[in-house]
């Protein structure tokens, strides 16, 4: 699977840690639905050093889409909330 | 996947399909999805060029308030060797600001420094798509029937289109960041137009505004400290005749303070 960290690059992750990929980004969708901030962003940098540490970097000719794509690793909470519901991070 | 993730691909997929509905036969898709890609990366390059002129432009402030705060280091200290108190607790709060602005200064240039980086690594990145897509329009142009060329456009498109969604959004992050740059860097050119004296015997003329918010925002703590300790340094005490001496002594010249206390015992 091919996952995209928005404004860094695409990396290619195994079945299995789509997965576990997957179990992190509930969490993270999860503490954006509650409002809880700090919460957001300790999942949301588990999710990004997740992806870093598992996968490989796509190489730079490979002309491919991503199954997922993920926000910018710096991205806010309001911002994060705003691509959740509503106009989202890339307006129209 | 559902959430967060699945959001921004969905965004990004409409964006591409948009830009692949703009012409009806293959070959036009490919030539206007090729045209639009070199457009992004010569904005890229803008970007890029934006980036390098604030960095250097906030380089320049830098160096002008280094050379700011050793001015009024220096004109402290000699309102101190001249007896003047006031204004060389005023010439010290204003160096204690423009260390303040100093240390900011150093941690945006930073930023830009790491924003430059990432945008050139973008732009070479996305130029390396460009390329095989442009590669593999010629196949796709010389070797498919219409029909199978539209599907091989849409995959190559939105690998690329991919590419073009994700630059652009760094590079709208990276000169929003920078525009909230300048507007800083604005502020302090203002405290820069307060400057240094210019003259010493100007500041019998009392407090400006500027004085008045400078008092304000610097920690007047520090600023008494700092004096304490230059005072110290002079060597020049509480004895009224050091004030009479003026003439702009170097830290540190106990000849002179033994000259002129009359048989009083110097500390170390």
């Amino acid at each position: 699977m091919i996952v995209r960290i928005a404004t860094e690059g695409q990396y290619e992750l195994t079945e299995s840690d789509a997965e576990a990929l997957d179990e992190l980004d509930n969490h993270a969708v999860g503490a954006c639905e509650h409002g809880d901030e700090e919460q957001f962003n300790t999942t949301f940098k588990e999710l990004i050093d997740f992806v870093r540490e598992h996968g490989a970097l796509v190489a730079e000719d490979r002309l491919e889409p991503s199954d997922v794509i993920l926000p910018p690793p710096d991205v806010s909470f309001e911002e994060a909330k705003a691509e959740f519901s509503g106009e989202g991070l890339i307006p129209g | 996947m559902p959430g967060l993730s699945g959001r921004m691909s969905t965004v990004i997929k409409a964006k591409i399909s948009k830009l692949l509905d703009r012409a009806e036969d293959p070959a036009e898709t490919l030539e206007y999805s090729y045209q639009k890609q070199i457009e992004l990366l010569q904005n890229v390059k803008k970007g890029i060029a934006d980036v390098v002129t604030s960095k250097k432009r906030l380089q320049l402030q830098e160096q002008k308030l280094r050379d700011q705060v050793v001015k009024l280091d220096t004109q402290a200290r000699q309102a101190l060797a001249a007896g003047n108190e006031d204004l060389a607790r005023t010439a010290l709060e204003r160096k204690n600001v423009a260390q303040t602005e100093l240390q900011s200064l150093d941690s945006q240039i930073a930023q830009l420094e790491q924003q430059q980086e990432q945008m050139t690594a973008s732009e070479q990145k996305l130029r390396a798509k460009i390329e095989q897509f442009r590669s593999r329009k010629e196949v796709i142009k010389a070797q498919y029937s219409a029909a199978e060329a539209q599907v091989k456009i849409s995959e190559a498109a939105t690998g690329v289109g991919e590419e073009m969604a994700d630059v652009g959004l760094a590079m709208q992050r990276a000169l929003d960041k920078t525009e909230n740059m300048k507007a800083r860097a604005d502020a302090v050119q203002e405290l820069e137009a307060a400057g240094t004296f210019e003259d010493l015997t100007q500041l019998g003329a009392g407090e400006d505004d500027i004085d008045r918010q400078l008092r304000q925002l610097s920690s007047s703590s520090e600023v008494e400290s700092e004096l304490a300790k230059m005072k110290a340094e002079l060597g020049s005490g509480s004895s009224p005749s050091a004030g009479e001496l003026g003439a702009g002594a170097p830290a540190g010249e106990p000849a002179q303070a033994e000259q002129a206390g009359p048989s009083q015992g110097q500390a170390p």
